[in-house]
C-alpha cells in the first residue's frame, strides 16, 4: 500500500503504522512501530497533522491469530484509530476501514449477489464474523457522528496473492481445498494487486460510503481446485469441523469456521457501486485464482518465498529526480 | 500494516483543488492506450503527464487473464451450466417425448428474447412440471430457463448442486430481478410454492393462495411480462395420499409425502412418476403500466392482479379439465 502511494507525486509525506517492520525498503514512508492497538496512535495524528488514515490492519484472517487477540486488535484497535481521528482539532479529514465480505456470513437464504445496504441473512456465528460487525457498527457511527470526514470501508471478498496467507492459499499451497461433499458453491475472488489499487483509488478519490470489492463474474469452488491443480477434500456436510480437526494435524489442512458457511452455500458480492465510482478491476475471479495458481508454480520451481519489491529503488530515483525526465503537469 | 498518508496539493487546501490534483496526476486514456499497443513503458512519444504515472504501470501488472481464457467450466454466475443442462436434456428427452407426452398450446406467446416471467401452477408430491417446462421450453425456443423455487433445496447435499447447475435459483427477489431486468432471461416461478405440492389428490387443480403476490411485484419491478401457464396432468403423475408430519419434522423436510407411486412401487416410488399425458397451455401475456425500478408498489394492486392472474388460471386448468378425456391419453 506504501509502495504504491509513493508512486503518487502528489502525496507529501506517508507515515506507516505496524507491529513489524516493513519488509520492503520503503523510499519516502517513515515508519512507526506500534503495539497492536494503536495506543499511540492519537498523538501520532496529533504531531504530524494527517489528513488521511488508511486502517488496513483489520484482521480478516483467523488463522493468522488466535480469537482473542483477534477481537482486540479489530474492536480495540479501531476504537483507538477513530479516537485519534475523531479528536477534537483534528486534521483527518478523511478514513479508510479495510473489512471484508465476511461481514455477510454465509446462508442458504441470501441473496446470489449481495449489495453494500444489504444485512446478512443468518446468525453470526463466528467470532472473526461478529468482531468484524462491531468493527463496521463503530465505524458507521463515527461516519455518522462526523459528517465532516469522509469514512469510506471497503468489503473485500477472499483475496489471493503472492504475499497474503488466507485459510483458502493456505490450502491451495498444499493442494488440498476442503470442500464439503454435495455442495459447490459459487465464489468470489479479488487479487491483492486490486486489493491495494481499491486503497489506493478511494484514497485518492473523494468516495464516502461502503464498497463492495470483489473480481469479476463467480466459480465454483470445484473449479477453484481445477485451476490450481488442487485436490477436493471433502467433508461430511454435518459437523464439518469435527472432521477437519485431525487432518489439519495430518495434512495442515486449515478450516476456520468462517470457511464452514463459504464452502457450503458461496457468496456473491455486488461491486458495481465501487466500479460506477471509477474503479476497474485488473483481475476477474478466475483470473486471481489463475494468477495465483501460476505464482505457486513459479514458487515451487524457483523455491523463492520472498516477494519482490515492485517499484525498483533505482527506476523510482530515476523517475524521481532525473532531470532527464519531462515533468508531469502537476510536478 | 497501517499506513497514514498526508496529501496535499501544493497552495490548494480545499477539496476541489485536491481531487483535481489527482485528476490532473492520473494518465489521459490515449496516453495509457499508447502505453498498451506499443508495449514499451518509457518512449519518448509520451505526454509529459504518463511519466509520473510510469512507476506504478510495470509489465507485471499486465491482467494476466480474461475471464474466458481462466474459466474451466461453463457454469455461469447463478451455477447453472449448458453443458449439464444438455446432458439432462438428453437423458429427460425419451421420458417429455414418450412418457408424459407432453403437448403444448400457445408456446408462441413466450418471447424469443429479453426476460419475463413465467407462472405456472404446481403439482405432484415430487413435482414433475418444472422440469417438464424448462426442458419444453429450452428444447423448443432453445434458450434457458431459470427456475425459482425455495432456497430450501440449496441446503441439500447433492441435490443442492445439481438443482442449482441445472437452472435453479433460490427465489430471493434480487436474484429475480438481476436475471429478468438486468440480463433479460426467462425465470419459471410457482407462486403456489410446497403449499401446492403438499397438497393431496383429493385438493388437485385447485390453485393455492399465490403467497404474497411477490411474483407481480417482482415483474413490476424488473419491467417485464408476466407469461401465466396452466398444467394439467402433474397432479396424476405422483398423487398424493397423505403426508407424514412426524417424519418430515424428523428429516428436516418441508412434509414427507406418502404417494400412490410409493404404496406400489415401496422406495422406488418416489423416482417414477405414472404416465399421465401432459397438456400446457400457455396464456396471454400480461404487462402492467407501472413505473419499473421502484422499491414497493401499491399492496392492493400487487394484492389483485395476483389475485386476478390466479383466477384466469384456474378457469383455464377448469377449461382444459372439461375438455380432457382421459388422464392417460389426454
Amino acid at each position: 500500500m506504501a509502495q504504491a502511494l509513493e508512486a503518487e507525486s502528489d502525496v507529501e509525506m506517508i507515515l506507516g503504522l505496524g507491529t513489524k517492520e516493513p519488509r520492503f525498503p520503503l523510499e519516502r514512508t517513515e515508519f512507526v512501530r506500534s503495539d497492536q492497538k494503536y495506543s499511540i496512535l492519537s498523538r501520532i495524528v496529533r504531531a504530524t497533522q494527517v489528513d488521511t488514515i488508511v486502517h488496513t490492519f483489520l484482521e480478516t484472517n483467523s488463522i493468522a491469530v488466535p480469537s482473542r487477540v483477534l477481537h482486540e486488535i479489530n474492536v480495540i484497535g479501531t476504537l483507538n484509530l477513530l479516537a485519534a481521528a475523531g479528536a477534537s482539532g483534528t486534521s483527518v479529514r478523511k478514513v479508510i476501514v479495510k473489512s471484508s465480505a465476511h461481514v455477510y456470513g454465509a446462508a442458504p437464504e441470501d441473496p446470489a449477489w449481495f449489495r453494500e445496504e444489504d444485512t446478512r441473512t443468518g446468525p453470526v456465528r463466528t467470532r472473526l464474523e461478529r468482531s468484524l460487525l462491531e468493527v463496521e457498527s463503530l465505524v458507521r457511527d463515527f461516519a455518522d457522528d462526523n459528517p465532516r470526514l469522509d469514512v469510506t470501508v471497503l468489503r473485500f471478498a477472499h483475496v489471493l496473492g503472492t504475499d497474503i496467507i488466507t485459510p483458502i492459499s493456505h490450502s491451495l499451497r498444499r493442494r488440498l481445498l476442503p470442500c464439503i461433499a454435495g455442495f459447490d458453491p459459487l465464489v468470489q475472488f479479488v487479487e491483492e494487486d486490486d486489493v491495494v489499487r481499491a486503497l489506493e483509488f478511494v484514497t485518492s478519490h473523494r468516495v464516502p460510503g461502503v464498497f463492495n470489492v470483489a473480481g469479476e463474474g463467480k466459480l465454483p469452488w470445484s473449479e477453484v481446485a481445477s485451476i490450481s491443480g488442487a485436490h477436493l477434500l471433502p467433508l461430511p456436510p454435518v459437523r464439518p469441523r469435527l472432521f477437519a480437526a485431525p487432518l489439519q494435524r495430518l495434512a495442515g489442512v486449515r478450516f476456520p469456521p468462517e470457511m464452514e458457511g463459504l464452502v457450503t452455500y458461496g457468496r456473491g458480492v455486488d461491486t458495481s457501486r465501487l466500479r460506477e465510482a471509477g474503479f476497474d478491476y485488473r483481475y476477474t475471479s478466475a483470473g486471481t485464482v489463475q494468477s495465483f495458481a501460476r505464482a505457486n508454480n513459479l514458487r515451487r520451481a524457483t523455491g523463492s518465498t520472498i516477494p519482490e519489491y515492485r517499484y525498483e529503488q533505482d527506476v523510482e530515483q530515476f523517475f524521481r529526480h532525473s532531470p532527464a525526465v519531462v515533468r508531469g503537469i502537476d510536478s | 500494516m497501517e499506513t497514514v498518508g498526508k496529501a496535499r496539493s501544493s497552495g490548494h487546501p480545499d477539496d476541489r483543488d485536491f481531487i483535481d490534483a489527482i485528476v490532473g496526476h492520473t494518465p489521459s486514456g490515449e496516453a495509457r492506450a499508447a502505453e498498451e499497443s506499443d508495449g514499451a513503458p518509457g518512449t519518448p512519444e509520451l505526454t509529459g503527464a504518463s511519466v509520473s504515472y510510469l512507476p506504478v504501470a510495470t509489465r507485471r501488472h499486465e491482467p494476466e487473464a480474461t475471464i474466458d481464457e481462466a474459466r474451466r467450466s461453463d457454469v455461469d454466475e447463478w451455477g447453472r451450466s449448458e453443458h449439464m443442462r444438455s446432458i439432462v436434456r438428453r437423458l429427460y428427452d425419451p421420458m417429455y417425448r414418450y412418457w408424459f407426452r407432453v403437448e403444448w398450446e400457445g408456446l408462441e406467446k413466450i418471447p424469443t428474447e429479453g426476460g419475463a416471467l413465467l407462472v405456472a401452477n404446481h403439482a405432484g408430491a415430487i413435482p414433475s412440471d418444472a422440469p417438464a417446462i424448462m426442458h419444453g421450453i429450452e428444447t423448443e425456443l432453445g434458450r434457458p430457463v431459470y427456475g425459482l423455487a425455495d432456497y430450501f433445496f440449496r441446503t441439500v447435499p447433492g441435490v443442492g448442486t445439481m438443482w442449482s447447475r441445472t437452472g435453479g435459483v433460490p427465489a430471493h427477489p434480487d436474484n429475480a430481478y438481476r436475471i429478468l431486468h438486468d440480463q433479460g432471461q426467462l425465470a419459471l416461478v410457482f407462486p403456489e410454492g410446497t403449499k401446492a405440492t403438499s397438497k393431496t389428490y383429493s385438493d388437485r387443480y385447485r390453485l393455492r393462495r399465490f403467497g404474497r403476490g411477490g411474483f407481480v411485484e417482482i415483474a413490476m419491478r424488473a419491467g417485464v411480462p408476466i407469461i401465466p401457464i396452466a398444467v394439467v396432468g402433474a397432479e396424476e403423475s405422483m398423487p398424493m395420499l397423505f403426508r407424514m408430519n412426524g417424519l418430515a419434522k424428523a428429516l428436516n423436510l418441508p412434509y414427507f409425502p406418502v404417494t400412490v407411486n410409493s404404496l406400489l412401487l415401496g422406495p422406488l416410488g418416489y423416482v417414477t412418476y405414472f404416465p399421465a399425458k401432459f397438456k400446457l397451455r400457455v396464456l396471454d401475456p400480461i404487462t402492467f403500466d407501472v413505473e419499473p425500478g421502484l422499491e414497493r408498489y401499491s399492496r392492493s394492486r400487487v394484492m389483485d392482479e395476483a389475485e386476478r392472474i390466479r383466477g384466469t388460471m384456474q378457469d383455464t386448468l377448469h377449461d382444459m379439465l372439461r375438455q380432457r378425456r382421459s388422464v392417460w391419453f389426454g
